[in-house]
């Protein structure tokens, strides 16, 4: 037992770390289970972060409403940009949301109440291990409860085949806004756990590089399962940690076993036991 | 003053347009986003400055790192698109594994040469004696920074109008099947057109870097954002479009800075690319119909 709790003592910010990503990994797995490349969970875990951070600092309020006050938050502003995207798609709905990820960052960066460039400090550090893993464990259940109605069917058809999906009556653009709504209030989620379990945030924590991270988690391990999002962000976040006496060398294993699965596995790791066709 | 931030904007957009005529160029041929022309970019900018450390002058160096960055471009398709293309994997996948390769070639550069700064030490380039043409000032090097930039899009210019390998990569970025049944050699055309549009865009990285007299690990992350909206300005795919979008960008840029709004200038410019993909997919100059994916 006292071993475990070295353990924990040791890695805590670790564990803190991947439970967060796995939160973030699957936000992003819910837009891409509908066929949508909306690239701009980053931001809205930014703007959560922001939210929940603000109102601890200034409002005080206490970390549950902060958290939901943040995801609601998140929630609205993807289901509005969801309205213009509309008709894009592909990469042109990537590229549109790479670019509202940036302006996001770019208002972070001048506003004076997120502290500008150099962001909020002294944010309360209350997002224990339980609250995280707790979050996680209720995302996990409601996509597991969600995947089983006919909403996750009409979401598999629209990205199966919109067409076919119109044909049969399912309202596409309406799939389409509740997906990346939903996937904004999970990476809300996950923004304000990361605001409350850090010390401080800066807009370059939400820039597209994390966005690139949170991508990469979701292919490696499997775009359409919650599972293998799950699996992807923890195996990621953990690898570079296990050799970290590569030094600055340890990232090349990120990028190879990103084509290593793209080329040879292309449904993700969670793909390789679970034998059912799966496309990226 | 104005007149001089519109010089500035025109030696800045040079170095744009030589990037986002080579990140247009493949998506053009193949409806790729190549999210990795960014990091080819830092790794010909580093290459050159490892050449000059040996004692290998700058002009030289240029041109040698660019090599190698096309060299880089042609792996770069064997390894994450050349598979996919093969199994028909859509235009999603290759983005992703064009991120694959951008990790490992950040994550190199890094081993290499670590995390700090570099500079060129051939000295003389912040120091370099400074043109006065009437109201208007600027060095020797960014007026060479800026005829390379336009004579190397010249050359990209004549190569895709008037030369048969120019021919080969417009037939097969119109329709690669038909290309093919037509006896051109798809992958051969997609390895030069890799070749070209990475040693162009090496040689922006080559340009950048000589611009500040700076080389850094994230040199390239800036300009692989701007150089999507550059690209989306002038129309995915349309070369002309790209070069006339980065000089649009150059010039906003500087004269963001006489308006004292540099702090907001990107956000202009993303909102600008994002009200155009809604409004104008196509880009102000390109013809291609809108695609999906």
């Amino acid at each position: 037992m006292s071993a475990l709790l070295d353990f924990y003592a040791k890695h805590s910010r670790l564990i803190d770390q991947i439970g967060v990503n796995a939160i973030l990994a699957l936000s992003l797995s819910v837009s891409l289970q509908a066929g949508q490349l909306a690239l701009a969970q980053a931001a809205f875990m930014g703007i959560a972060a922001y939210v929940s951070a603000i109102l601890a600092l200034n409002a005080h309020w206490p970390l549950p409403a902060t958290i939901l006050t943040a995801a609601i938050v998140s929630s609205v502003v993807a289901a509005l940009l969801a309205y213009p995207v509309r008709g894009l798609r592909g990469v042109f709905l990537a590229i549109a949301t790479i670019g509202f990820a940036e302006i996001v960052r770019v208002i972070a960066n001048n506003l004076a109440i997120t502290g500008g460039a150099e962001g909020l400090s002294g944010i309360p550090n209350d997002a224990t291990t339980p609250v995280i893993y707790g979050s996680l464990a209720i995302v996990a259940a409601a996509l597991f409860v969600l995947s089983r109605t006919k909403f996750a069917l009409a979401v598999a058809l629209v990205r199966e085949d919109e067409h076919a999906a119109r044909g049969v009556g399912v309202d596409v653009g309406a799939i389409r806004t509740y997906s990346l709504a939903l996937g904004g209030a999970i990476a809300g989620l996950a923004g304000a756990l990361y605001a409350h379990a850090s010390f401080f945030i800066t807009p370059a924590d939400f820039g597209f590089a994390e966005m690139e991270k949170i991508l990469v988690w979701c292919v490696v391990g499997g775009v359409t399962s919650p599972a293998g999002a799950v699996l992807g962000a923890t195996t990621l976040s953990i690898l570079p940690e296990a050799i970290r006496f590569l030094a600055d060398y340890r990232e090349i294993f990120n990028g190879i076993i990103l084509l290593g699965v793209i080329l040879f596995a292309p449904g993700g790791l969670a793909s390789l036991w679970r034998r059912r066709a799966v496309r990226p | 003053m104005i007149a001089q931030q519109l010089l500035n904007g025109l030696f800045l957009g040079a170095v744009y347009s030589l990037f986002a005529v080579g990140y247009t160029l493949v998506f053009g041929v193949l409806d790729i986003l190549n999210l990795a022309h960014a990091a080819i970019f830092t790794a010909a900018a580093f290459t050159a400055f490892s050449l000059s450390m040996a004692g290998v002058p700058l002009p030289l160096a240029l041109i040698a790192a660019a090599i190698v960055a096309g060299i880089m471009g042609i792996l770069l398709d064997r390894v994450a698109f050349a598979p996919l293309r093969a199994r028909n994997a859509g235009t999603l996948v290759p983005l992703i594994s064009s991120i694959g390769v951008a990790i490992v070639i950040g994550a190199v550069l890094r081993g290499i040469y670590g995390i700090d700064e570099r500079h060129f030490t051939t000295g003389g380039l912040d120091t370099a004696p400074a043109i006065h043409a009437g109201p208007l000032t600027f060095t020797i090097v960014e007026l060479t920074i800026f005829l390379s930039a336009i004579a190397l899009m010249l050359v990209l210019s004549w190569v895709l109008r008037s030369t048969s390998l120019g021919r080969r990569i417009r037939a097969v970025g119109q329709d690669r099947i038909a290309a093919a049944l037509l006896g051109i050699n798809l992958e051969a055309t997609v390895a030069a057109t890799f070749f070209i549009a990475s040693a162009l865009g090496g040689a922006a990285g080559v340009l950048t870097a000589l611009r500040y007299d700076s080389i850094t690990l994230d040199m390239g992350g800036p300009i692989e954002l701007k150089g999507l909206a550059v690209i989306i300005l002038g129309g995915m795919g349309s070369v002309t479009g790209a070069v006339i979008g980065g000089f649009i960008l150059g010039a906003v840029e500087t004269l963001a800075v006489v308006f004292g709004l540099s702090a907001w200038r990107d956000a202009i410019l993303f909102g600008v690319m994002f009200v155009l993909l809604v409004a104008r997919p196509t880009g102000l100059f390109g013809k291609r119909a809108l695609r999906a994916a």
